[in-house]
């Protein structure tokens, strides 16, 4: 236990000293929120989102994919190949520490990663563009630890499937990138053309997306049963494959 | 001398595909000895040991170590044994006071890892980051790791290899150090001079097999050509010099005067150039004497000791080096 909380703190520790890391989770969602925050301003716009909200607070769920998916499709199969590929994970081998209790400690940490980029990006939005929320705050929090776990279960898989830490990175971009523009989660699905729109049907990313909108507009779970149901299903897989499938070296 | 087997292997093998990285060794290293594995890269070492440490699945064989199976055991074992590793890492950004606190919070008991700090001289490197470290400080940093748990036994892989000479010496120092403290050292390495300074014991590894077994001194003395005598005919000493003012001849030089003498194994003439091997007190003095009574004129007299590197000669035909 106390193996477990030191490497938690150490693990986010060094993860605060890597300023691109750093940047990418916790800053670049909030530039954004600001960059079109500025752009559109927050008036309800019930034309465009089908209820009373404005950009901004349609954004800041939709940005929680954002800050999901780097987390679990570029920092977690990175870092991790990584630690793997220069020894760092043979060198915690070669110790008692058992595999179990390091994946526990770095889900932990990139938990709390990714909540802290969401609680700079949600108090950014209430104090310079009165964010609203219709749904209640611990559905949205209990939605975005499942969807975070779902999506870290893939980054790991990722991670053990890639041979060298290159490799992973490339695969974690291709994989992100497109999928950040096409899930509703970079920009509103609604202005992207119907073709395209379909395409969302097929990402993981989309079913985040909508499920934190769903929740942060207000909509009950059980409206929401297919996102919840893909998101668990993606992390009973995942989990399992990645478990089975993780290696020190 | 009454003493604990801490390692038993028996008929240990791997493969790798088709090839036998360790083909069938078997031996034992006793409680607080400084036990070696030499032998030039490739020759199976580190898959040995990292057999032994239960890092890497055997294929056949048997290996015991503190009577607990390897991998079977994997944790209960690894509280009590340190592992340094031949390629490992640190996180760049992770501290020398920080990597060793979190370490230490891996073992059910560990030691107060400052003195330690202090006895492998990283008490001012306490504060830097891992890539600020030197090449000799990470390594000492991985030694003090893998004794952070006070280990009843410690694997040290290549340790020093990629270290200057002065760096390599004051590590050797350490490892003597760990050994008074009562730690049985279990270490790996392609120098010859290393095994021979450092290790009690010294297990000459090529090709996966143990090709010899014993102390420095017995594995060398075995050789029948400890001492090696080479000296120049025809030179311009005393002797030389002598003859000629009276213009006497000299006498010719013939290997079998030295050749019947007590202890000498071979003699090897080419051109004026000539090789004694052999063992024994007497073997120098004899030479000299015999040299000096057939008024043999020689000089560049010189007598080197035979080592390490002149037994895995003997043993497979070619140099360690290569």
């Amino acid at each position: 236990m106390r193996g477990l909380i030191k490497l938690f703190v150490m693990q986010f520790k060094l993860y605060l000293r890597e300023p691109v890391a750093f940047f990418f989770s916790l800053a670049y969602p909030t530039l954004l929120l600001l960059l079109f925050g500025f752009i559109y301003g927050n008036t309800p716009a019930p034309a465009f989102w089908g209820r009373d909200f404005g950009t901004v607070d349609a954004s800041v769920p939709a940005y929680a994919g954002i800050i999901i998916g780097t987390v679990a499709l570029m920092g977690i199969p990175i870092d991790t190949a990584a630690n793997r590929e220069n020894g760092v994970l043979r060198r915690y081998r070669a110790t008692p520490l058992r595999p179990a209790v390091y994946l526990v400690a770095s889900v932990a940490m990139y938990l709390v990663v990714a909540l802290l980029g969401m609680a700079i990006l949600v108090v950014t939005g209430k104090l310079v563009f009165g964010l609203r929320i219709a749904g209640s705050w611990l559905d949205v929090l209990a939605a975005f630890v499942l969807c975070a776990l779902a999506f870290y279960s893939v980054g790991y898989l990722v991670a053990s499937l890639a041979p060298t830490a290159r490799l992973a990175q490339v695969v974690g971009m291709v994989v992100f990138f497109p999928m950040m523009f096409l899930s509703g989660a970079g920009l509103p699905l609604q202005l992207l053309p119907e073709s395209l729109r379909r395409v969302s049907d097929f990402l993981p990313l989309t079913y985040v997306v909508r499920l934190l909108q769903g929740l942060w507009f207000g909509d009950a779970w059980s409206k929401l049963w297919l996102p919840v149901l893909v998101l668990v299903g993606i992390l009973a897989v995942g989990a399992i494959a990645s478990a089975r499938l993780f290696r020190w070296e | 001398m009454q003493s604990q087997d801490v390692i038993e292997v028996e008929g240990l093998r791997k493969r790798y595909g088709p090839v036998a990285a360790v083909d069938g060794i078997s031996f034992r290293v006793h409680a607080g000895e400084i036990f070696g594995m030499v032998g030039p890269n490739g020759s199976g070492k580190t898959t040995s040991i990292e057999c032994i440490e239960g890092l890497r699945q055997k294929d056949e064989g048997a290996v015991r170590v503190l009577g607990l199976d390897p991998l079977r055991d994997a944790c209960m074992l690894r509280e009590r044994t340190g592992i340094q590793l031949q390629s490992s890492s640190l996180p760049n950004r992770m501290r020398v006071e920080e990597a060793l606190d979190l370490f230490a919070s891996f073992y059910r008991q560990a030691d107060d890892w400052r003195p330690l700090l202090e006895d492998l001289g990283l008490s001012d490197k306490r504060r830097a980051f891992f890539n600020q470290l030197s090449g000799g400080q990470k390594q000492r940093l991985f030694v003090a790791l893998a004794l952070i748990n006070r280990p009843e036994i410690v694997f040290l892989d290549e340790l020093t290899t990629g270290l200057d000479p002065q760096a390599r010496h004051a590590t050797w120092d350490l490892i003597r150090h760990i050994r008074e403290r009562g730690t049985t050292v279990f270490l790996t390495t392609h120098f010859m001079e290393e095994a021979e300074r450092l290790c009690d014991r010294v297990a000459i590894l090529d090709l996966g097999r143990i090709l010899a077994l014993d102390t420095p001194t017995n594995l060398v003395d075995q050789l029948g050509m400890a001492t090696r005598i080479t000296f120049q005919l025809n030179g311009h000493n005393r002797l030389f010099l002598d003859r000629e003012s009276k213009g006497l001849p000299w006498n010719v030089f013939n290997p079998s005067l030295i050749g019947v003498l007590d202890g000498v194994r071979r003699v090897e003439q080419e051109g004026d150039g000539v090789v004694v091997y052999g063992q024994g007190d007497g073997l120098v003095v004899g030479v000299i004497k015999s040299l000096e009574a057939a008024d043999i004129p020689f000089n560049n007299f010189r007598t080197e000791q035979a080592n390490l590197e002149d037994v895995f000669l003997a043993l497979t035909g070619r140099a360690i080096r290569n």
